[in-house]
């Protein structure tokens, strides 16, 4: 036997790539989730009404304080057995423990993308708004088509560290047995001795998924930026 | 030309298109507007000069609400002012508004500028929309930049496009907010060369400038303030050669004697 196949042929006994599907699919569902609820609530945060305004600033401060651990392990221990909220799974566990990763996994992410796209508002200068306003659209039209159009060019960047984090943060769901790429180290090494290996496989599936990611999000970054 | 003045004059005194009434406001403790009475009648040109910080621009603002103002009334075709939502958004768009600093949505074409407000405000098709915006833009001579974006034009050009833009909507009056202080001077020109046939062919106008020969040769009335008060009204002619107040005295020898 090579040396290659001494250290690797662990990985015949376990199923890599599907948990790297799971991360994937927590990844990508957390990130859709978390971009329209912190679009929201970054519309609320520059918006005129004194109430949203004032829960969208809590919301963000009480949530991006608290451990994300915590969080997940509400969802589970505190949404699900305590109070039984399922998700429509009914009494599959396996896919309320998922539905509840991903519920935890937005509300987390999405006070990041609320101060990601916040910023990216920051960047617009306020002439475009008041213009906007002067030609007769209302709030919900000059943020829609004038100011948030801007507000995410200038905010890819800003966005693309929140997705990386978020796709690295979907680790955490395996704290509730959601079969995802951690969940699936953690077998591993509880199984095998070469914990070398192990951690290096799991590192090269990250990197392999967040690469990407950063790189493309960089070039498109550059390549929608407004020029003034 | 003296008898279309005065025919415009008569005109002004039955139909009052925007009326501000003892208008007060602060920024702070800055008293920036202080009991300000305006009339303009429709079809009328009105240039308002003064020194800065005497709360020209601060006014202009307020006759579209994007300042708010403390007291006083603001009534724009015989209806006040709304406060905030649907219907300020409605009354915005019968106001035309051009600002110093143009403005021009960064991240829209020149023609999607122009269509922007027609399409979403006032509901017209697009193929409808895109004839008109390229109609206004070939009046104010940019017609061949339509697919540019804002910051391929010069300041002229896009100065030019602002006026497109708030043209488009079919405003009742437009405001002119410094429209050239932005403007490199060999640009300035190109602009009010477009403001002036607005002028001539009836747009009720608000003109807040330094541009004492548009002043002069394109205003029916001009409006001079100082320190958040209107000190003096007077047709340009007059207001030019024989200003009655101080205050002006001392403005106009100031800007007019190099």
């Amino acid at each position: 036997m090579e040396a290659r196949e001494i250290v690797f042929d662990f990985l015949g006994r376990y199923d890599v790539l599907g948990a790297f599907w799971t991360t994937v699919q927590l990844a990508l569902l957390s990130a859709v989730g978390s971009l329209i609820w912190g679009t929201l609530l970054a519309a609320m945060r520059v918006g005129p009404v004194p109430l949203m305004r004032g829960f969208a600033t809590a919301y963000v401060n009480i949530v991006r304080n608290i451990p994300l651990t915590v969080i997940i392990l509400f969802s589970s221990l505190g949404l699900y057995q305590t109070l039984r909220v399922t998700l429509g799974a009914g009494d599959k566990v396996d896919t309320a423990n998922f539905r509840l990763a991903v519920l935890g996994l937005i509300v987390y992410t999405a006070a990041f993308v609320c101060e990601a796209i916040r910023s990216g508002i920051n960047t617009v200068p306020v002439g475009q708004a008041e213009a906007a306003r002067a030609i007769g659209l209302s709030f919900t039209q000059v943020l829609r088509l004038v100011v948030l159009p801007q507000a995410f060019r200038a905010a890819v960047g800003p966005l693309a560290n929140v997705l990386i984090a978020l796709t690295k943060n979907t680790t955490v769901a395996a704290a509730i047995g959601v079969g995802e790429a951690a969940l699936l180290m953690k077998e591993m090494v509880e199984n095998e001795a070469q914990l070398l290996a192990i951690s290096a496989v799991i590192a090269f599936g990250f990197c392999c998924l967040t690469l990407p990611t950063g790189l493309l999000l960089g070039w498109l970054g550059k390549k929608v930026a407004v020029r003034r | 030309m003296t008898e279309l003045s005065v025919a415009k004059e008569d005109v002004a005194a039955t139909d009052e298109l925007v009326v501000l009434k003892s208008v007060n406001k602060h920024f702070g403790a800055l008293h920036v507007l202080q009991d300000i009475d305006l009339t303009i009648a429709r079809g009328e040109v009105v240039v308002v000069i003064g020194p800065s910080g005497s709360g020209k621009s601060t006014l202009c603002r307020t006759i579209n609400r994007l300042e708010t103002i403390d007291s006083g009334t603001i009534t724009i075709d015989g209806k006040p002012l709304p406060a905030e939502g649907r219907e300020l958004a409605r009354l915005r768009a019968d106001v035309g508004m051009v600002f110093q600093s143009f403005n021009l949505f960064a991240h829209k074409t020149v023609l999607e500028n122009v269509m922007l407000g027609q399409v979403k405000v006032r509901r017209t098709d697009r193929k409808q929309a895109e004839e008109k915006a390229r109609a206004l833009l070939d009046r104010v001579g940019v017609g061949t930049q339509a697919d540019k974006y804002p910051a391929q034009l010069s300041g002229g050009q896009q100065q030019r496009v602002a006026i497109a833009r708030a043209l488009a909507m079919g405003p009742k009056v437009m405001l002119f907010d410094e429209p050239t202080s932005a403007l490199d001077p060999e640009m300035i020109n190109e602009v009010l060369e477009v403001m002036q046939q607005l002028a001539r062919e009836g747009m009720t106008m608000i003109v807040v400038t330094h541009e004492m020969g548009f002043a002069r040769s394109a205003a029916n009335r001009v409006v001079f303030m100082a320190d958040g008060r209107i000190v003096e009204q007077a047709a340009p002619d007059q207001f030019f050669s024989n200003p009655r107040s101080d205050r002006a005295k001392d403005f106009l020898s100031k800007i007019l004697h190099h």
